[in-house]
């Protein structure tokens, strides 16, 4: 089909021909069936029948800074912008389980997101934001119990019910261990924790989606499209045969599964994989656990677009590198889009540049007609093809990981973590030997940078504001032992750890005394060297 | 980073993330390194440069030089400099140039007596 001596390829290194035909496709009866139509299994063409007619994306910029009354009022900020929901992105001590008292929190207070030591600092954060009536997203894991109980207690206070909450907690340990690296905890009791919180929400918070399945944080260490899909799919698979293992049906709650992807620049490959992505789910679901209510087939995702892609030079790029993947998520049929700011290769964003990406996703809803009508490039020759390529591939994929025993063992041993790393290298080498361009890095450079930015400066005043916090908090509260007691006891004995932490955190303890029972409980993970 | 490294000949011993900077210390210290190298990207590079400084010269390794490399806003390049650090490698850096400015550093240190 091609004429020139060597395809091209996508970034995962699926050769591209000159031209795509019908011949691409096989047997038409056939395709039909693979993509079938939107709101139907193998939901190829989308999770709903009416798609953006119906309801638009949910528009969810990920902030956080400081202390909570500062991401508060940036919250109040982005909503009076037109953004629908909220996404909380935690500082670093809160994701590790420390307070911000700690010696290893020093340097970190406030930083990459919000220092959140107590359930008092999480009502502080949504001080005036009804959340009963709110969609929000925590990007929050190893600690993820004892931010949703924080949050419960948050939003008792407001009056708001349980049973009203909506939401994502992203969970996700496994892709911590593999790329995000916010563990600490070893594998099989992380796992353990995560279960517990996406079987206490089943029941108790059924609005809610207690985990969000990531393949995003792969992809952005550096691995390619079919690596993304097949971790994403092996760690969906683990977390589902925990549940299954403990008895609970995998059609109650793998509606509320969620799921998160990138979307980088190369459109078409982006696209052909958030379709694929769906399918390939559609497909586990039924064969591997016997599902037959559709939503429990039903992929639903959010795309975090791609901040590795972003470049620190000639930065005003990056918007438009920004407008091109929210094209391709809203192409994909997202659920829900964070769009990069871009400044982001040098800092958290500015009030200036998160307004511009939350415009980005306001101009591709309303001004270019993307949201008419569902499914857009169903039916390319190109586009179809490439959906079934990466389906295959990531298929065989996914079966290289169960030879390995699955997500946990193969993470276990470091399997995935090499792929990324070695990927990640070739990537950097195609840029350094201009088998790959990248505007302003190797090609079309500007030895004087045109464009000074104003980046953010973080208040260093907020780390003692939020200390001062933490000292009235423990002045003023009642001793919380016995309720530390009661969840180290649920810790060991096995019992669901939600109950006992929710009291503990009505209480006043703190996320540092909390997940130092998890610590005494179950040990710390501390990475092996790999290369 | 580290493959490069490798692959330009230098020996990478590589701590893994959340390494505290007296734990980087103390492992220079014992495998008698030519450069100390940190990579940040939270946006606390100031205060841990500055931690790193101070532990180096605690560890009497002030003759190692210190590189410190990540999500750096091009202000703070010159706070790093002035603090002690030798080299900065801010997101964006060619992993050449990161490699090849490490080495430089590596080479004048072995040429002192």
């Amino acid at each position: 089909m091609s004429e020139t001596a060597q395809d091209p390829t996508t970034a995962s290194g699926i050769p591209i021909a000159r031209l795509y035909t019908a011949a691409d496709l096989g047997d038409p009866a056939a395709l039909d069936e693979r993509i079938g139509a939107p709101g139907q299994p193998p939901f190829t063409r989308g999770p709903y029948a009416e798609m953006y007619r119906q309801r638009l994306w949910t528009m969810r910029q990920y902030a956080g800074y400081g202390s909570a009354e500062d991401t508060n009022q940036r919250f109040h900020y982005l909503l009076g912008q037109g953004q629908t929901a909220l996404s909380v992105a935690f500082d670093l001590p809160t994701q590790l389980g420390l307070d911000s008292s700690a010696p290893a929190a020093r340097a970190e207070v406030g930083r990459v997101g919000v220092a959140i030591d107590t359930a008092d600092d999480m009502a502080e954060l949504f001080e005036g934001l009804p959340l009963g009536d709110l969609s929000v997203n925590f990007t929050i894991n190893a600690t993820a119990p004892i931010i949703l109980a924080f949050y419960l207690v948050a939003a008792e206070r407001q009056g708001a019910d349980r049973s009203q909450l909506a939401g994502t907690l992203q969970n996700d340990i496994l892709k911590e261990f593999v790329a995000r690296k916010t563990f600490i905890f070893p594998p099989e009791p992380s796992m353990r924790l995560a279960g517990d919180v996406v079987e206490f929400c089943t029941s108790e918070v059924p609005r809610f989606n207690p985990i969000s399945i990531t393949g995003y944080h792969a992809r952005e260490a550096g691995c390619n499209t079919v690596q993304e899909l097949a971790f994403t799919m092996s760690d969906a698979i683990a977390y589902a045969e925990l549940l299954v293992d403990r008895g609970l049906s995998f059609d109650a709650f793998a509606p509320r599964f969620s799921f998160h992807f990138a979307t980088t620049l190369e459109i078409f490959e982006e696209v052909a994989k958030l379709r694929a992505a769906r399918r390939l789910w559609a497909q586990i679901a039924r064969d591997r656990f016997g599902a037959t209510n559709p939503e429990a087939m039903r992929l639903r995702f959010f795309s975090g677009c791609s901040g590795a892609t972003l470049t620190a030079q000639q930065p005003l790029n990056n918007v438009v590198r920004s407008t091109i993947q929210c094209l391709g998520a809203v192409l994909g049929g997202a659920q829900s889009i964070h769009v990069m700011g871009y400044d982001e290769a040098m800092a958290i964003p500015t009030d200036e540049a998160v307004t511009l990406a939350l415009r980005t996703q306001q101009i591709v809803a309303h001004e270019t007609g993307v949201a008419d009508t569902v499914d857009p490039l169903a039916g390319s020759y190109f586009v179809e093809a490439l959906t079934d390529e990466l389906e295959a591939r990531a298929t065989e994929l996914i079966g290289v990981i169960d030879g390995l025993g699955g997500a946990v063992p193969a993470i276990e041993a470091g399997v995935p973590q090499r792929w990324i790393a070695e990927s990640a290298y070739r990537s950097e080498i195609a840029v350094a030997n201009l088998t790959a361009v990248k505007v302003g890095v190797n090609a079309h450079v500007e030895e004087a940078e045109a464009t000074e930015l104003r980046l953010f400066e973080l208040d260093e005043m907020a780390r003692d504001r939020q200390l001062a916090r933490l000292d009235r908090h423990f002045a003023g509260r009642d001793d919380v032992s016995d309720a530390l007691a009661a969840l180290s006891r649920a810790a060991m004995s096995g019992q669901n750890v939600m109950e006992p932490l929710i009291e503990a955190a009505r209480r006043g303890a703190t996320l540092g005394e909390l997940s130092d029972v998890f610590r005494k409980a179950f040990g710390t993970h501390r990475e092996p060297s790999l290369w | 980073m580290s493959f490069a490294l490798r692959d330009a000949g230098c020996e990478v011993i590589y701590l893994g993330l959340r390494s505290t900077p007296t734990e980087m210390m103390t492992v220079a210290l014992e495998e008698d390194v030519d450069v100390i190298g940190a990579s940040i990207l939270s946006g606390a590079h100031l205060p841990i440069a500055s931690d790193l400084i101070a532990e180096r010269s605690l560890h009497r390794l002030e003759h190692v030089p210190v590189v410190v490399g990540g999500i750096v806003p091009p202000r703070d390049v010159e706070r790093l400099l002035e603090m002690g650090v030798d080299e900065v490698f801010p997101a964006g850096t060619a992993i050449a140039d990161v490699v090849k400015r490490i080495t430089a550093l590596a080479d004048s240190r072995q040429e002192r007596p």
